[in-house]
């Protein structure tokens, strides 16, 4: 059994409560009218900064220019030319919603992400229970600690999709009635792109989830106390449903809640995307609780060739992770089709040396760190390149959400550090809290044997 | 693969009372014995096939492209569409041996063999239909950057087609080499058995000097551990640059960014139809129950059940995404996929490969043999039918309506088809005749961890091996006291 120790729960605490500071002051320091966003950026201009603000918002970027449809048109540019008062009054209003969604933003973000985490590790816990791979038992009840977040994190998160949906930001712009109003592409997506079904899908998805999560415990659990392999094989079952469930919901999910802050934009691939994301970081986090855990004298069991393999999935999954983002990036890049291109355009303009930053350290850097077979053994070598992924990660998700809702006036600072902190501790509170509610290493799996004898 | 232990839920991988003497005898059975009269009804359809093909092909190139069913619209269909199912099926050899190694999986031994010999057999067919189309295929070597002196006469290296000769060759050769490190072991193994000189003289240059020693196993492991490593990307970079020969395009239909990792997919699960149809036939008539178990038609099967809904998941996103997008030539590509003039192709497509993999959810059926053979076929033309439909249908209305056309193969091209289809197995019938086509070096290492002899010896507490002296004088004892 572990203890969840008193040194962690205060250190989890704490973040949670300076994170939760540091967001109230966040959302408390928003502009509330277009003078008061105006007088912000005005006075971080007299930094010496250019005048940036003078660029196209994010949202009129999205160019779209197909027959029958409206044509927006955004750009410094055309800004000057033509219609200033209308225009420049459209612009402040849009300054101050970008301003307005900073720190709901960087929450989402954080939210986001910490849920990310505890899904990739889910999908990979019900790919080993489907697989009766031999190697992970010992593994699982650290996974099952894992996905616990699944219940209060994805509270939250539907929290923030109910606010949101509530006007309390303008995360997604297509839930603005006034926007949908004068945008034909928006009105041709309403069947998809509505409150109701968002939420109604949101809810579904955090049903499915949790619903395996909580099920696959208790099957898991009953485990130990089994004398035939009764809930093995059931648990064997359920976690193949589940991954048929998973494939569907998890790419649905990227649609609704992250491709759609984007609502012009679109890409067949971005679900899949999604998750080498997801399952990469949630990797990744099993082998810093495991390391962490055997740092306490626990799971001995757990053996070299565990963190070996752990550290092997870390590595493909993030050379995976890199081949979709390539494959995204290379073929809108090719095509240059305006519709499409768009994405990059922003990501390249306003988000140059974060967004390659974030691929350089997805990629590169576990590529390096972990190439060496013996380096994969080393657990203070996995734990740093774990940090690497995980921040790299972050930074994924932050590149999928910002550009579109605060555009160029997003940046990393106080409040999304917050919003970090809040959620990291989060996680360590409840992950630790189930780790420390039940036997660390599963009895009686039929496999469990196996795993124990590992050797790579 | 140290771990010995193997929890008493797995079922053993080789079947029967097998010690390491059988493996041998088993396996080199089909290359020690003659041909029986099937074989030679067989391998006659698959020559004559052949033949026709290779007339057709010369047809072709003396008479010109244009006895293609080919049009102004349609520029690439029944060819592009060959080459690509093709180069699929190559895909699940280097998948079972590399990265199921990677991923320690033995039930591989039994299939990986063959696996890549078809990996290796397909690709050649792929090969052909590129250099056929070039309409002068002397000048293959054209798309090859070497210097020459025709001035600008250069490969172009924007183009996704180049891509696919460096992809492609690359493959086929790490294959190759793959496919042949593998082999040397069991080569040596039919060298040193072998009577007549003649036969051995070839296998020994066949084995390129295996000797068995310790060293020798050890540069094995580690350079089939090496090739392993690079033949995963690999597999992985070849479908997803002939995705990109339609990806990169503009084309409504074609220009979809989920192409790489679905047509990945798609490939495996394809690979693995076809190593089901060959294999369900192979074990049978070469006797290889015992290694090739219902057991591993039942794995292949699951792979199939998953790759199966892997491109039914991108099936359906791509027709969401085409909705979604707004885009109107976009929706009417998918529209005129499902209800155009072509649906018939389409709905074939969709049974095929998302419906029909469905049913092997249900063990009855997945262990079934007649049922996995059955869907194995089923699989293999549905996957032919996906290529057509992404190709034709896409292609056949584009953006001037009054280009608007339809595409018919004509004799020609079905005949280069059916010729590909008998080279392919005349490769493999001959391949079967003269391979060791398991590869019982690696069967051997997991017997005394996965055979059935070795799990009930364990199982009722016995010694695993005891030593021929021993039970000689055990033998003699017992003569004795019966006397």
């Amino acid at each position: 059994m572990y203890t969840f120790s008193k040194r962690l729960k205060t250190f989890a605490l704490v973040l949670m409560v300076l994170g939760a500071l540091g967001m109230a002051l966040g959302l408390w320091s928003a502009p509330k009218t277009v003078e008061q966003a105006k007088s912000m950026v005005a006075s971080h201009d007299t930094h010496g900064e250019t005048a940036a603000h003078d660029q196209a918002p994010a949202h009129e970027k999205q160019v779209v220019i197909i027959e029958g449809h409206e044509v927006e048109v955004g750009g410094a540019a055309e800004h000057e030319s033509s219609a200033e008062a209308s225009h420049s009054a459209d612009h402040d209003t849009h300054l101050l919603h970008q301003l307005q969604n900073k720190p709901w933003a960087a929450i989402y973000v954080a939210a986001l992400f910490a849920l990310m985490i505890a899904l990739g590790v889910l999908a990979f816990y019900g790919i080993n229970r489907a697989a009766q791979a031999g190697w992970s038992p010992l593994l699982f009840r650290v996974m099952e600690g894992i996905t616990a977040y699944l219940l209060p994190g994805g509270l939250l998160l539907l929290v923030i999709l109910v606010l949101t949906s509530m006007h309390f930001n303008h995360l997604f712009v297509w839930m603005d009635p006034e926007v949908v109003a004068h945008d034909e592409l928006i009105q041709g997506k309403s069947g998809f792109l509505n409150v109701p079904g968002f939420l109604i899908r949101s809810v579904i998805y955090l049903g499915i989830w949790i619903g395996y999560q909580k099920l696959s415990r208790k099957l898991s659990l009953a485990e130990d106390h089994d004398t035939t392999t009764g809930s093995f094989v059931k648990n064997f079952r359920l976690s193949a449903a589940f991954l048929v469930l998973f494939l569907i919901s998890e790419s649905m999910m990227s649609w609704d809640w992250i491709m759609s802050v984007d609502p012009h934009w679109f890409s067949t691939l971005f679900g899949w995307y999604v998750f080498a994301s997801l399952f990469v970081s949630g990797i990744t986090v099993i082998a810093m609780v495991t390391i962490y855990l055997k740092s306490k004298g626990l799971l001995a069991e757990v053996n070299d060739s565990h963190i070996h393999d752990l550290a092997k999935f870390m590595f493909g999954i993030s050379v995976f992770w890199t081949y979709l983002w390539f494959s995204q990036f290379m073929l809108i890049w090719y095509s240059n089709i305006p519709e499409e291109v768009t994405y990059f355009v922003t990501r390249i303009e306003d988000f140059k040396v974060g967004y390659f930053g974030m691929v350089a350290m997805n990629f590169l850097l576990p590529l390096l760190l972990l190439m060496n077979s013996d380096y994969k053994r080393l657990n203070w070598l996995v734990v740093i390149t774990g940090i690497v992924i995980l921040v790299g990660h972050y930074f994924d998700v932050y590149h999928m959400i910002m550009p579109a809702t605060v555009g160029d006036q997003a940046s990393f600072g106080l409040t999304e550090l917050a919003a970090v902190a809040f959620f990291a501790g989060l996680f360590i509170f409840v992950v630790f809290t189930s780790i420390a509610s039940a036997p660390i290493s599963p009895k009686n799996h039929p496999l469990i044997e196996e795993s124990k004898h590992f050797h790579y | 693969m140290a771990s010995h232990y193997e929890a008493p839920i797995r079922k053993p991988l080789v079947e029967g009372d097998k010690g390491y003497h059988d493996v041998t005898l088993d396996i080199v059975a089909p290359v020690e014995g003659k041909a029986n009269k099937s074989w030679w009804i067989v391998f006659s359809i698959a020559l004559v096939a052949f033949l026709w093909g290779l007339g057709a092909i010369v047809y072709t190139v003396s008479t010109g492209i244009g006895t293609w069913g080919l049009n102004k619209t349609v520029g690439w269909a029944w060819d592009i569409t060959n080459f690509v199912w093709w180069v699929g099926i190559g895909h699940a050899g280097t998948l079972i041996s590399a990265v199921l190694l990677l991923f320690r999986q033995k039930w591989r031994m039994a299939v990986n063999r063959s696996a890549e010999a078809m990996t290796i057999f397909s690709v050649i067919q792929a090969g052909l239909f590129p250099i056929i189309h070039m309409g002068r295929p002397w000048l293959a070597y054209w798309v090859v950057p070497i210097p020459n002196q025709y001035g600008s006469l250069w490969v172009n290296f924007n183009s996704p087609l180049l891509w696919d000769v460096f992809a492609i060759s690359t493959y086929l050769s790490v294959s190759l080499v793959f496919w042949w490190t593998g082999l040397l072991p069991d080569f040596a193994m039919i060298r040193d058995r072998a009577v007549k000189p003649f036969q051995k003289k070839i296998y020994s240059l066949l084995s390129f000097g295996w000797s068995g020693r310790a060293k020798d196993w050890q540069r094995f492991e580690e350079v089939s551990l090496v090739l392993a490593g690079l033949a995963t990307p690999l597999v992985l970079s070849v479908h997803t640059i002939v995705s990109f020969d339609f990806a990169t395009s503009v084309i409504p239909g074609w220009h979809t960014t989920i192409f790489p990792p679905y047509f990945v997919a798609g490939a495996i699960f394809s690979g693995f139809a076809m190593v089901n149809t060959l294999l369900i036939i192979m074990r049978k008539v070469s006797n290889l129950e015992a290694y090739i178990t219902v057991q591993h038609i039942e794995l292949m099967n699951i792979v199939i059940m998953i790759t199966g809904s892997i491109v039914g998941c991108a099936y359906i996103t791509e027709l969401f995404m085409a909705w979604y997008s707004g885009v109107e030539y976009e929706q009417y590509a998918f529209l005129n996929r499902a209800t155009g003039p072509y649906a018939w192709a389409y709905w074939a497509m969709m049974t095929c490969n998302v419906f029909s993999p469905q049913f092997m959810w249900f063990k009855r059926l997945r262990t079934s043999i007649m049922f996995s053979f059955f869907i194995s076929i089923v699989v293999n033309i549905g996957m032919w039918f996906e290529r057509f439909v992404i190709i034709v249908t896409s292609l056949h209305r584009d953006y001037l309506p009054s280009s608007w056309t339809m595409f018919s193969p004509t004799f020609v091209d079905i005949s280069i088809f059916i010729g590909t289809i008998g080279f392919f197995f005349v490769l493999f019938l001959l391949y079967a005749r003269t391979f060791p086509v398991i590869a019982q070096a690696e069967v051997k290492t997991i017997l005394k961890s996965s055979g059935e002899k070795y799990k009930k010896l364990r199982d009722a507490g016995l010694p695993l091996y005891t030593m021929p002296e021993k039970a000689k004088a055990t033998k003699a004892a017992k003569t004795k006291k019966e006397e």
